[in-house]
């Protein structure tokens, strides 16, 4: 059967939209610039703002400003969050997972004003987003053990394990993307179907179950991106402190 | 166009088989992981926190599984590549 070509990307807001990347808005020279890429700009520039706001006067005294406390609230769970997981020096993973979380938090929790798209309802955020944590695993694992230790734990419980664990990596990777991607896309596209169908009360019922959706999922992420660079960056010290309680000679109980 | 008529047809019909046959599984799942927290938390109330962290977290990770079935439903609606 022959295929044809895909319908030209309209541009009217109104319709019923999969994604966001079909919503144009202008060109930039080559570049054109539709709803996803506009929407991530917006985020990127109300985070900027934020940081740039809290952090312009820092104050070590008794009275630092709201937006400091705020701040220093945040970047203190943040850790405590990551330190539930990777109990050693979890700092070094704050500013990744920290902006992972920040950044779909606030595109998640914007959807309640009128006329934004969440761009992690487009899969092309979301598998940006889960290709950084691809690169992030290998980048922490290798920093924090060295190269040949961390290819080794890929041939962990023996070398029969080898494709499965590369097979794990990847799928993983997959389901971090559509995981974002479907809980968003499936949020708005039934807000958009129940505006049509009971325009009255439903669709604010299923907006508010929406933001709960999307706090959840920017939760999620954060924690499993920790989980799986973590689960790099220790595999081997484990394994090492397993075989040490294994061994005949040292007849200790495990610390953990 | 009556030529994609018919797969227009069972793209809708299996789409909404996917859904259904799709979100069994997750919901004994989830349902299972509720009621096993419940009993955790009545049994040990201080580990309530702990305990809500790991449900909502497994609890998603369950549901991902009915995602990628409404994402495979929503692709053979919207764009499916055989309907044109």
């Amino acid at each position: 059967m022959a295929r044809r070509a895909p319908p030209p990307p309209s541009t009217e807001v109104t319709a019923l939209h999969l994604t966001p990347d079909t919503i144009l808005l202008f060109q930039l020279g080559p570049l054109v610039v539709n709803m996803t890429m506009a929407m991530t700009w917006l985020v990127m520039v109300l985070l900027l703002i934020a940081a740039r706001l809290g952090t312009r006067a820092l104050r070590h005294d008794l009275r630092p400003s709201k937006l400091q406390m705020g701040l220093e609230l945040l970047v203190e769970t943040v850790t405590s969050q990551i330190a539930t997981i990777s109990p050693k020096r979890p700092e070094r993973l704050v500013p990744f997972v920290g902006t992972l979380f920040l950044y779909i938090f606030t595109a998640n929790i914007l959807a309640i004003v009128p006329g934004y798209v969440p761009p992690t309802g487009s899969l092309s955020t979301t598998a940006a987003l889960a290709l950084c944590v691809l690169i992030a695993v290998p980048y922490f694992g290798i920093r924090e053990q060295g190269l040949g230790a961390y290819l080794r734990q890929y041939a962990e419980p023996n070398v029969v394990m080898l494709p499965f664990n590369i097979i794990g990596e990847l799928s993983r990777t997959l389901s971090l993307a559509i995981r974002l991607f479907g809980n968003v896309m499936s949020g708005t596209l039934i807000a958009a179907v129940l505006i049509a169908i009971v325009p009255f009360f439903l669709p604010a019922l299923m907006q508010a179950l929406g933001l709960l959706t999307g706090v959840i999922q920017a939760y999620i992420f954060a924690i499993l991106a920790t989980v799986y660079i973590a689960s790099a960056v220790t595999a081997h010290e484990e394994v090492a402190a397993s075989r040490a309680a294994r061994s005949p000679s040292q007849n200790r109980e495990r610390s953990d | 166009m009556p030529t994609s008529e018919p797969i227009a047809v069972a793209s809708i019909i299996i789409a909404g088989l996917t859904m259904a046959i799709g979100s069994i599984a997750p919901a004994l799942a989830q349902g299972r992981a509720a009621a096993q927290a419940l009993t955790a938390m009545a049994q040990q109330p201080d580990e309530a926190n702990n305990i809500t962290r790991t449900l909502f977290i497994s609890l998603a990770m369950i549901e991902s599984t009915a995602i990628y079935c409404f994402v495979v439903s929503m692709i053979l609606i919207f764009v499916n590549p055989y309907a044109g």
